[in-house]
């Protein structure tokens, strides 16, 4: 049975930082199937459209009738164990700092055997659920779990490795005004959270929830580069989570806005304020992206699903989320061994969303489900149905999503 | 000697002091909050462009932005609607010779403690010139509150029913402009006008009133309380902003010690 996780110890000072080494990342494109259901968390393997046969490793022609058309599909997750190995000498440096590490074969209930990082609760010849994990390279592997359930299994070593589980790890959640991050603060507070540091911006400004606001106060205005320097100069490296949850919604189009006053606020606050905590706080969690039993190991964006394509009643915003998005993508290569979650939310259930029917993302939802994500190591997440739809829609065919968006 | 040969000397010798009445321009100092859906004045902001490194080896500067009315400012004319068709009502069309001018300074600042609400009423300006002389034409109208000396939360004091700050009533300012001709009036707070001002009939009787018939504002003032009654000479260029509507600037005021 896992060991219950002890919290994070204090570091010896004089005892080196372990450095933020990545396992072996380069992948074919086709393999980068694996990876992109991993980020979302689903099991999908290759399916023969010819033949149904489900296909390991990644391939271009099915192993069965040699068919091209292998599109991704989930499959079902059970298996068996059939052999397993505990690799105790390596050469590669990430798994050098971290032997022994134990890794074994699956035959799949779908049909291929598959080699597999196996969590510690997995027994000889047991069932297993196999899931796709993102690695520290931010690379789609496959980690078995024990067939049901065991204590404190959150806890194991080599799961820890792919998953961002909060319990004991600090938090900044950068933006405390809105009630989404005063919801986010409470969230981590409750599932064990060791700290959780909220921002506050134009402390001379009362806000709604003010009274009310849960964690540690700490000011922290995304917009004035002084500020985030001054806090990340205090706080960086006692971060492990950094959550940005500094939304800035104003309606309107392009036309109605007659000028560039508020799209200039957008961005300082959507793309420039993620761009100036990035250059503050990012070197230094990065650093520390591999630092004891509880590394710093998430950055989490919450973005509009309307960065995928704009619906034109919120044209300018949309911009400045397509702009963020863009940012988070390029984030996640600089930022590793750290996992860059994006969250794309729907028309939140805030003041600027009067106008706009239900259903919207109310902020125990969006933070019930970061959680979620970073304890099951998720990159990629749509909160709520209208993001899931929009989500869907755009992986089907982006082009005509923006022109079903455009037609209103 | 020419006057101003003497001036200089006063100067020199240090018999004529230079009060600072300028608030620093940080990014932390409160703007007027208006309703988000409006928009809004630009808080002050700097960008490090360089400071001895790669970017600049051996040189240090900055961008820096921010609204006309951020910070310690001035109001022109065509700020206010009531201004909007005037003559030389701009930044770079104001004549320079208004720029420096003497002020009176009205000490109300223990009642503004008593009250933050407290209204400048024409019976206060009465008051005052009991005992100090007429108001002369051409002068600044100072209120000291001591408004300055408050910071953050305090200073701005937002309830939920709006801003609570000290300011004149529209009696006050019509009898400033028409009764005693003043150059503007200048205040410690974020405007001109009292905080619960748009309840006022007009609402904004300050910036009504005064940029109605051409007159300035100064807003965010500090270091009232260093300045005598009347006998400060008062040196408040705007930046020469192509049509600007105000700007921050620095205010300093010449005291005979
Ligand atoms: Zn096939």
């Amino acid at each position: 049975m896992t060991a219950k996780l002890p919290p994070p110890q204090r570091k010896n000072p004089l005892l080196p930082t372990r450095q933020p080494l990545l396992p072996p990342s380069s992948r074919s494109r086709t393999a980068l199937g694996l990876t992109a259901a991993a980020a979302e968390g689903r099991f999908a393997l290759q399916v023969c459209a010819d033949c149904g046969a489900v296909q390991y490793p990644p391939r271009e022609a099915c192993h069965a009738c040699l068919g091209a058309n292998l599109p991704w599909r989930e499959v079902p997750a059970g298996g068996a164990l059939i052999a397993e190995t505990t690799v105790r000498i390596t050469a590669d440096p990430y798994f050098r700092q971290r032997t022994p590490w134990r890794t074994g074969i699956v035959a799949l209930d779908c049909g291929p055997s598959v080699v597999a990082h196996l969590h510690g609760d997995v027994v000889p010849d047991g069932r297993v659920r196999m899931t796709l994990r993102l690695d520290k390279s931010g690379q789609g592997v496959m980690l078995a779990l024990p067939g049901q359930d065991t204590p404190d299994m959150q806890d194991d070593r080599q799961m820890r490795e792919m998953t961002c589980d909060p319990k004991g790890r600090r938090v900044l959640v950068t933006d405390g005004r809105n009630a989404f991050g005063q919801a986010m603060a409470r969230a981590f507070i409750d599932v064990g959270a060791a700290g959780v540091f909220v921002g506050v911006a134009d402390a001379w400004k009362p806000f709604p929830g003010q009274d009310k606001l849960a964690g540690e106060v700490v000011p922290l205005d995304i917009t004035d580069t002084d500020s985030v320097h001054r806090l990340a100069a205090s706080l960086g490296g006692r971060v492990e989570i950094l959550v940005n949850t500094a939304l800035h919604v104003r309606p309107g189009g392009i036309l109605d806005r007659r000028d560039t006053v508020t799209a200039r606020e957008e961005m300082e606050a959507t793309y420039f304020g993620p761009m100036r905590l990035a250059q503050a706080f990012g070197p230094v969690l990065r650093s520390r992206g591999a630092d004891g039993t509880h590394p710093a190991c998430a950055w989490v964006n919450i973005l509009s699903a309307y960065a995928l394509a704009p619906t034109p009643t919120f044209g300018a915003f949309a911009a400045t989320q397509a702009a963020a998005l863009s940012l988070a993508h390029s984030l996640r290569a600089e930022l590793r061994p750290l996992r860059v979650v994006n969250a794309l939310v729907g028309p939140l259930d805030d003041e600027w969303h009067q106008a706009v029917p239900p259903p919207k993302v109310a902020p125990a939802a969006l933070a019930a489900s970061v959680l979620r994500a970073l304890r099951d190591g998720i990159e990629d997440l749509a909160v709520g149905d209208i993001a899931q739809d929009l989500l869907a829609r755009w992986k089907d065919n982006p082009t005509t999503l923006a022109r079903e968006l455009a037609a209103g | 000697m020419t006057q101003l040969a003497a001036f200089a000397a006063e100067l020199l010798a240090g018999r004529i002091k230079v009060i600072d009445l300028t608030q620093t321009l940080s990014p932390e100092f409160p703007t007027i909050a208006l309703p988000p859906e409006f928009g809004q004045c630009a808080p002050f902001r700097l960008e490090e462009i360089s400071r001895y490194d790669s970017r600049g080896p051996a040189w240090y500067w900055n961008n820096f932005s921010c609204g006309e009315h951020t910070g310690t400012h001035f109001d022109a004319p065509i700020h206010w609607v009531s201004g909007k068709d005037l003559a030389n009502n701009t930044t770079d069309t104001i004549p320079a010779q208004n720029f420096i001018a003497p002020a009176c300074v009205i000490d109300c600042a223990r009642e503004a403690a008593a009250n933050a609400d407290f209204v400048l009423t024409v019976a206060v300006i009465e008051a005052w010139e009991a005992k100090h002389g007429r108001i002369p034409a051409g002068n600044w109208v100072f209120l000291r509150t001591d408004w300055s000396k408050k910071s953050g939360a305090a200073y701005a004091n937002l309830q939920a029913d709006g801003a609570h700050t000290p300011g004149p009533d529209p009696e006050a300012v019509r009898f400033l402009v028409e009764q005693r001709d003043v150059l503007g009036f200048g205040v410690e707070t974020i405007g001109t006008d009292a905080g619960q001002a748009h309840h006022f009939t007009p609402p904004y009787p300050a910036h009504f009133y005064m940029h109605g018939k051409g007159r300035y504002g100064l807003q965010c003032l500090a270091n009232l309380d260093r300045l005598p009654p009347t006998g400060a000479l008062i040196v408040s260029p705007p930046l020469k902003i192509k049509g600007g509507s105000g700007s921050p600037l620095r205010v300093l005021a010449l005291v005979a010690s």
